[in-house]
């Protein structure tokens, strides 16, 4: 008991700066929860992975037989897997808010809260954390999708800008999420919309399907979707199909950023 | 004079006017507290008396709507990330990480609270061992019965050496042997450290053994403050705190004032305990 001491008084200035720089480490301590979590329960990694499992394998193989979407020379299955990725991403992140609507509920979040810890920093720290989170389960689909023979790139460079593009999207979507929850506030109508919003997200997008084949309407939907920014520097990193690497980074970072913002302001009402 | 501002205790935490309202409901109406460091200060009252509203808001939870707070001689509305540093807070919820184990748990707040990597290891082993948690410092937080949450939570609190320890209902929930247990923690670390407690309660009992002075709140203001023994002797020899609080309240400790949502936790944090 005696090693317990007081800490000293905290001066305290120049706070501003210096959260700004404690940023990296907070997203660090979140992230690193975030493994250690996945590492104590490994089914949720096992039970995830069934969804995605089926739409490449059911989906994915009668497809690409009947050859029924047509993708140029990309076999159907190596058009489909990024999109599967994206969307098992997605799946993850866009329910990120019903964990943050449950540590409100258990009081982890006031903890979090009474860190000192910029609420900003703290949703980045979340977002990534999501990112992190979805990475684990993106290797998964890959090394399923590998299996099933797509021929996915060998370049690391492209592997690495695949990880980003999907910390990226997993930040907005999470971010989206918890958005929704400061808004909504209980687990069971962040459910609802969750599951609401997260098919129409998945098929307004070229996870599917190539734009080129869809009416005008769900073009434009898929136009400000950003799944489909997503879906595209995917395809283009891991099978090498045309894609526009800097757009759809930058759309995704403005998002991100933008959820961001908009999902920190609304955490005070988690916090009340 | 010198020597008098020398003599006089430093103040931990003054508040002054302090309004709170949700909606049209006031439910912090002109609270004045002022705690000396190194005391351990109780807020006392039933469900809704506005306690955990009070100390919501001087652990930078809620905004400061009307008065002022200062703890430590910072403002709460200006100096949030020091006054942040300088508590250590455990809410009414058990609100550990059950899918963590204990030393992650910990380590997690090390990390929050910016210890250094190199001290990281050491100060959360120290504070594990204070609590007396060293051996199940690695279990899954899930496996751990209620009293060794709270425990749990206090190490949490600890990490970052705070100069005052808030506690908000911290024995709500837990069979007598662990709600003295958590107390005989509390008590060991006031006197190994001279930490300043600020605590809610509504266990009569408890405010008594462990409090230097206590407040009385009844719907969102203090009706009487002192320590207990003073406030028992007002009303002659003999009489209990739920005599006092009857006295100066009018109303029981028992009442169920809270809203819908404290209730429900409460009873959420009972269920979690089993």
């Amino acid at each position: 008991m005696t090693s317990v001491r007081l800490g000293e008084p905290h001066a305290g200035s120049g706070e501003a700066v210096a959260s700004l720089a404690r940023l990296p480490n907070r997203i660090g301590a979140l992230c690193l929860v975030e493994l250690q979590k996945l590492r104590h329960d490994r089914t949720e990694l096992v039970t995830r992975s069934i969804q995605p499992a089926l739409w490449l394998l059911i989906f994915g193989t009668t497809f690409t037989r009947i050859r029924a979407i047509p993708t140029g020379n990309v076999p159907y299955l190596d058009f489909l897997a990024p999109g599967i990725l994206a969307q098992s991403a997605l799946f993850i992140s866009i329910f990120f808010g019903i964990q943050v609507i449950w540590e409100r509920d258990a009081g982890v979040l006031a903890k979090l809260l009474v860190t000192p810890t910029p609420r900003a920093a703290l949703v980045t720290a979340k977002a990534f954390a999501a990112g992190v989170r979805a990475i684990a389960q993106v290797v998964i689909v890959l090394v399923l999708a590998a299996l099933l023979g797509v021929d996915l790139t060998v370049n690391p460079l492209r592997w690495l800008a695949a990880v980003l593009v999907v910390v990226l999207g997993s930040a907005f979507f999470c971010c989206l999420s918890i958005t929704i929850a400061g808004l909504v506030l209980t687990r069971e109508r962040l459910m609802g919309i969750g599951q609401a919003i997260t098919m129409p997200l998945f098929f307004a997008s070229n996870a599917l399907y190539p734009v080129a084949i869809m009416p005008v309407w769900l073009k434009v939907l898929s136009r400000v979707n950003p799944l489909s920014y997503e879906v595209d520097a995917l395809r283009g990193m891991l099978v090498g199909t045309p894609h526009n690497l800097a757009l759809d980074v930058v759309v995704l970072v403005v998002a991100a950023a933008a959820s961001i913002s908009v999902a920190s302001a609304l955490l005070g009402r988690l916090a009340r | 004079m010198a020597e008098q501002v020398a003599v006089r205790r430093a103040t931990a935490l003054r508040a002054s006017g302090l309004i709170y309202r949700f909606g049209q409901h006031v439910a912090v109406d002109h609270v004045d507290l002022d705690v000396a460091a190194g005391e351990a200060f109780g807020l006392l009252g039933p469900n809704g008396a506005g306690k955990t509203t009070t100390i919501r808001i001087m652990t930078t939870l809620l905004p400061v709507q009307e008065g002022e707070v200062d703890v430590f001689g910072r403002d709460v509305r200006r100096a949030k990330m020091a006054v942040r540093r300088s508590i250590g807070y455990l809410p009414q919820q058990l609100s550990a990480d059950a899918a963590l184990t204990g030393r992650e748990n910990v380590a997690l707040f090390a990390r929050l609270f910016d210890v250094p990597s190199r001290e990281r290891r050491d100060r959360v082993a120290e504070v594990l061992d204070a609590v007396g948690l060293t051996p199940s410092a690695d279990r899954l937080a899930k496996t751990y019965s209620g009293g060794m949450v709270r425990r749990l939570e206090l190490a949490q609190a600890l990490v970052n050496r705070p100069r005052m320890l808030i506690l908000d209902e911290p024995t709500i929930g837990l069979d007598p042997i662990a709600r003295g247990d958590v107390w005989q923690h509390v008590r060991d670390l006031r006197e190994s450290t001279g930490m300043t407690v600020l605590l809610t309660t509504h266990y009569m009992d408890e405010a008594d053994q462990m409090c230097d002075r206590i407040a009385l709140m009844h719907e969102g203001s203090i009706r009487a403050c002192g320590p207990p023994d003073e406030l028992k002797a007002t009303l002659g020899p003999g009489t209990t705190l739920e005599e006092v609080f009857r006295h100066y309240t009018g109303g029981t400790l028992d009442e169920q004032g809270g809203s819908f949502r404290d209730v429900r936790q409460t009873r959420r944090t009972a269920r979690r305990l089993g």
